[in-house]
């Protein structure tokens, strides 16, 4: 059973890292990865719950993915991709320097997370708690949010 | 024609008499005034659920930092550009304040020496907090470091820069009562919710849409507006839009993530930021609160 949830788990997050590989237009590419990594965090956040149980495997692959998005992500934001039905901020484009320190941090915490190659849940909890903290950060001055 | 001159000008004079008198900043009554010492350590929920660090500490002050108020960052509206003061306990801020000053400053948007405050400073929903917990956080912020420094005050334009015209908008919008007619029936928390969203928490100042005047429009209470500092949305909370039980609502607002695990964003963070430092109760209860509140569309 446990085998099984790990087997769905996996199954489940591995497409959330196929978008890296461009497929359409910049905003599309990097909404995918922002909703892989919204599925990820639910993933990672309810076995640190306990709404599902821990499972090693399945956590090191959420960090893994991580990395992987982290450095995927500052890639789809080209210049002029800052219209249509998109929550970046105008920000992104006005303060390079921030943006780019917002996302090399993102980068430098999820290859740190993921390298403690956990085992444990509180050991995943400290490592999630890494990443996620720049969803905040970088959610503060980069994201608008329309609805 | 100089009978109606001389009656013109009478109208004016008694017109500008009138306006004086209405527009003049009102002070609490003595009796009413919060009596001290309060409790600081019971001050520190109160500093916490009033978000005062948000505007008071410095833009993107972490940990201890956020407890020194020497004023932050502009707050930039259509209205004009709002420069939170100095309120650390130094010679630059309150040190030379009485709790009754204080209590003036918070209930009635009153300075100590007798001018209008903008209510950029919420003192519209400051009004609904007890003298106890004002003096209770008169005494927190005293305990607090004291910071050097009056931050030059932000630009005003006509008309909003005649401090007495905010006389006149205070007898509209300066309301100490509760909002939200709750049912008999509500719960204790829902109550306790009540009063730090409507009081302390000052939600709606974001929360709701304001009217053209630029007080809360209390028909929409809490259904959302348009960001005053800019573009983009500030969300309906009100159960006509906001589906999140009230766990998830409390949990969002100690962790900051949503029940999908989207993160908290915008000047958001900072609430969030405050919010995790109260009691899981005192969460519990706002979520409380935000589901017994009349659902808008």
């Amino acid at each position: 059973m446990r085998m099984l949830a790990a087997v769905l788990a996996t199954a489940i997050i591995l497409p959330a890292i196929a978008p890296a590989v461009a497929f359409a237009g910049p905003l599309e590419d990097r909404q995918a990865i922002m909703k892989g990594n919204g599925r990820d965090t639910k993933l990672g956040g309810d076995m640190l719950k306990g709404v599902t149980p821990f499972d090693a495997a399945v956590a090191n692959k959420i960090l893994a993915n991580y990395v992987a998005a982290a450095k995927a992500f500052p890639a789809h934001f080209p210049a002029g991709s800052n219209g249509g039905d998109t929550e970046a901020s105008p920000a992104i484009w006005s303060k390079p320097a921030e943006w780019r320190a917002a996302t090399t941090k993102f980068q430098t915490d999820t290859v740190a997370a993921a390298a403690t190659k956990v085992s444990t849940q509180p050991e995943f909890g400290k490592a999630f708690g890494m990443v996620t903290a720049n969803c905040k950060s970088c959610h503060e001055g980069f994201r608008i949010k329309k609805d | 024609m100089r009978r109606l001159l001389g009656g013109l000008a009478g109208l004016i004079l008694l017109g500008a008499v009138a306006g004086f008198i209405v527009t003049a900043p009102q002070r609490l009554p003595d009796a009413d005034v919060a009596q001290g010492p309060g409790d600081a350590a019971r001050g520190a929920r109160i500093f916490w659920a009033g978000g005062c660090a948000s505007c008071h500490a410095a833009k993107g002050a972490k940990g201890n930092d956020r407890l020194k108020l020497g004023g932050g960052a502009v707050l930039k509206t259509a209205f004009g550009d709002f420069q939170p003061p100095n309120i650390s306990p130094g010679g630059d801020g309150l040190a030379n304040w009485t709790l009754a000053d204080f209590d003036n400053a918070m209930r009635r948007g009153v300075s100590p020496d007798g001018r209008h405050y903008y209510p950029a400073f919420p003192y519209t929903s400051y009004a609904r907090m007890t003298p106890a917990d004002i003096a209770d956080l008169f005494a927190y912020l005293g305990s607090l470091p004291a910071v050097a420094g009056k931050p030059a005050a932000g630009a005003m334009a006509f008309p909003y820069n005649i401090r007495r015209g905010i006389g006149l908008w205070k007898r509209v919008y300066l309301d100490a009562a509760p909002v939200v007619a709750l049912p008999a029936k509500a719960s204790a928390p829902s109550r306790a919710g009540q009063y730090l969203v409507e009081g302390p928490g000052h939600c709606s100042e974001c929360h709701s849409p304001r009217t053209p005047y630029g007080g809360v429009d209390k028909a929409r209470w809490l259904a959302g507006a348009a960001d005053p500092e800019g573009k983009g949305k500030i969300p309906n909370i009100t159960p006509g839009k906001l589906r999140w039980s009230a766990a998830e609502i409390a949990d969002y607002l100690k962790t900051g993530f949503t029940p999908d695990y989207d993160s908290v964003g915008g000047t958001m963070v900072e609430v969030q930021a405050n919010m995790a430092q109260l009691s899981d109760a005192d969460r519990a209860a706002i979520a409380a609160y935000l589901k017994a509140v009349p659902a808008v569309k």
